[in-house]
């Protein structure tokens, strides 16, 4: 648990130093791709969903794995999307 | 080395692609590339977790991530960039209600398992995921619905509204009490669970319009935050490591909207804007000082400028204007003229909407400037065009103390020598407040739909 605490505060701080340096014109990509990468709960609806404690969870798992993924194809995709839209004056 | 060892490794190879992930997005050049290595980094660690022995049987979750990769790029591929806002408020909640199953699923797992060592920290994580996750469910399904205008479109509020989620804020803790006391008794988690849904709806529903931008992005650390908790009770480090990220850069957007728009976070949450006593009606400022103009006189302004800007706003979107805007900037520059756009930060309806939908437009992003960088350039500017903008080019914010918006940073347009505003009526923006730039000697409104009113320009301006 503190091995963890450990970790949830350093990333914090990690975040914050890159992201403050994340330009206006991003921070909707930011948005849609940060979303992608929250997906990552997807780890642990994977295990919720093959280990098989119970029937209840197994469902609850595989309703998990199928919302994670589709914020993680979502996410990803719709950043791709964007992100090839921005251009440099020419 | 071991497998669980392997596992790890792939997990830590998973957190540092993240982190170079948004270290890409810190320059449009390499922000591709940045997606890229995120969408790398997820790979990895969903094949780590597929090596896991813990999996028995790979049928559901297989099932799980073909339907899931289906409905996910379906929504991608379809969505219009007008409705970004929507999208990312939509897979926010999806994420925040994946953390609330697995973490359901988990109390199962420790439920049945009836040891009597059960760790209450791993409650307590667990009943944090619950609430943050299902706050940021209902939360972010009720920002969709105002997005995507199906209901509660006008902010929602009762008496005793705030009494209330403090009740309901006071239960969560209560049950989550229940949870650690009786063995992860699922019931205690459930019932947490549909309790802080509603408090997550109840956030949410008194908030106007405007004030979107702060909500989407706080929404959005919760979603990161909800991971981050579900991390604690797998005791997994990619989920923490990547939650903490996602909660970071959500936090940060929250503050910067804020900051923007002069407002404490708790008063976008729990304040309700409101024209104050004594702020002067529409009438007196409008009162016989309003000109109207024409498509044939503005395009005469542009013929004698040299440099001009844009200022879109919400009102852009709305009329999906972009692509008439980028015929308009380009027959411009066409013409010698120095065309700029000025983007406030908390135009539109999500962090970068503006941007985004130029963008759409094939306009490059060098030629979108922050508010800092092009206030001070707006007294040699010959014409600013404002496209669906009001609060944030309104100069009372400067110059009113006694106005509701007055210290928040705003577009300094009226030091330009012409203004146009294109608009449909005077009607009032989302603060409810009359602008008196509208009236000012230098300002020109051109009373027509945002679309309809460009191309005529376009038009008129070809015409010369």
């Amino acid at each position: 648990m503190t091995l963890g605490l450990t970790i949830f505060v350093l990333a914090l701080f990690v975040g914050f130093e890159i992201i403050t340096k994340i330009p206006p014109t991003l921070h909707t990509p930011l948005m849609s791709g940060s979303n992608a990468i929250s997906g990552i709960t997807l780890v642990g609806a994977l295990l919720a969903a093959g280990a098989q404690y119970s029937a209840f969870a197994t469902f609850l798992g595989f309703l998990a794995v199928i919302l994670a993924t589709i914020n993680v194809v979502g996410g990803f995709l719709v950043t791709h999307r964007m992100l090839g839209m921005f251009k440099r004056r020419d | 080395m071991s497998k669980a060892d392997v596992i790890e490794l792939m997990y830590l190879a998973a957190g540092v692609l993240f982190i170079l992930a948004l270290k890409g997005l810190t320059h449009p050049r390499t922000a591709v590339r940045g997606n890229l290595l995120g969408s790398l980094g997820m790979l990895v660690a969903v094949v780590a977790t597929l090596l896991d022995n813990a999996i028995i049987s790979y049928v559901w979750l297989m099932i799980g991530l073909i339907i899931g990769a289906g409905i996910g790029a379906a929504l991608a591929v379809k969505i219009p960039m007008t409705a970004m806002p929507q999208l990312v408020a939509l897979l926010n909640g999806f994420g925040g209600a994946a953390s609330v199953f697995v973490a359901g699923a988990e109390v199962i797992k420790l439920h049945l398992a009836q040891n009597a060592d059960l760790s209450s920290s791993v409650l307590i994580a667990a009943a944090a995921t619950g609430l943050i996750g299902a706050v940021t469910f209902l939360g972010s399904l009720v920002a969709f619905s105002k997005l995507q205008e199906l209901w509660f479109q006008k902010p929602v509020t009762f008496t005793g509204h705030q009494a209330i989620n403090a009740v309901l804020l006071v239960l969560t803790i209560a049950l989550a009490i229940w949870l650690v006391a009786d063995d992860a008794n699922p019931a205690a988690y459930w019932m947490l669970v549909i309790v802080a849904s509603a408090l997550g709806a109840l956030l949410v529903l008194p908030i106007g319009g405007a004030d979107m931008p702060v909500v989407i992005a706080l929404l959005n650390s919760y979603s990161g935050l909800a991971a981050a908790a579900a991390g604690f009770v797998l005791n997994n480090s990619v989920l923490i490591i990547s939650g903490s990220l996602v909660g970071a850069s959500g936090l940060i957007l929250t503050q910067i909207m804020c900051k923007a728009m002069n407002r404490s976070l708790f008063n976008v949450l729990f304040g309700v804007l409101g024209p104050e006593a004594g702020a002067p009606s529409a009438d007196d400022v409008y009162a016989g000082r309003i000109k109207s103009t024409t498509a044939e006189e503005i395009a005469m302004l542009y013929d004698s400028a040299r440099r001009a800007v844009i200022v879109p706003g919400y009102g852009l979107a709305v009329a999906q204007a972009q692509h008439a805007v980028r015929d308009l900037a380009n027959l411009l520059q066409s013409r010698g003229i120095e065309v700029e756009f000025a983007i406030h930060p908390v135009a539109g309806r999500m962090p970068g909407h503006m941007n985004v939908l130029l963008a759409e437009a094939n306009i490059p992003y060098d030629q979108l400037k922050e508010m800092d960088e092009i206030n001070p350039t707006f007294s040699q500017t010959d014409v600013v065009l404002i496209i669906g903008a009001n609060d944030v080019v309104n100069p009372s914010a400067r110059t009113d103390p006694s106005s509701p918006i007055y210290g928040m940073p705003i577009l300094n347009v009226d030091e330009a020598r012409t203004v146009v505003v294109v608009k449909r009526s005077l009607s009032p923006g989302f603060a409810g407040i009359p602008n008196p730039l509208f009236a000012a000697d230098n300002c020109l409104m051109y009373f027509a739909d945002g679309k309809q009113a460009v191309l005529d320009l376009v038009a008129a301006i070809k015409d010369l």
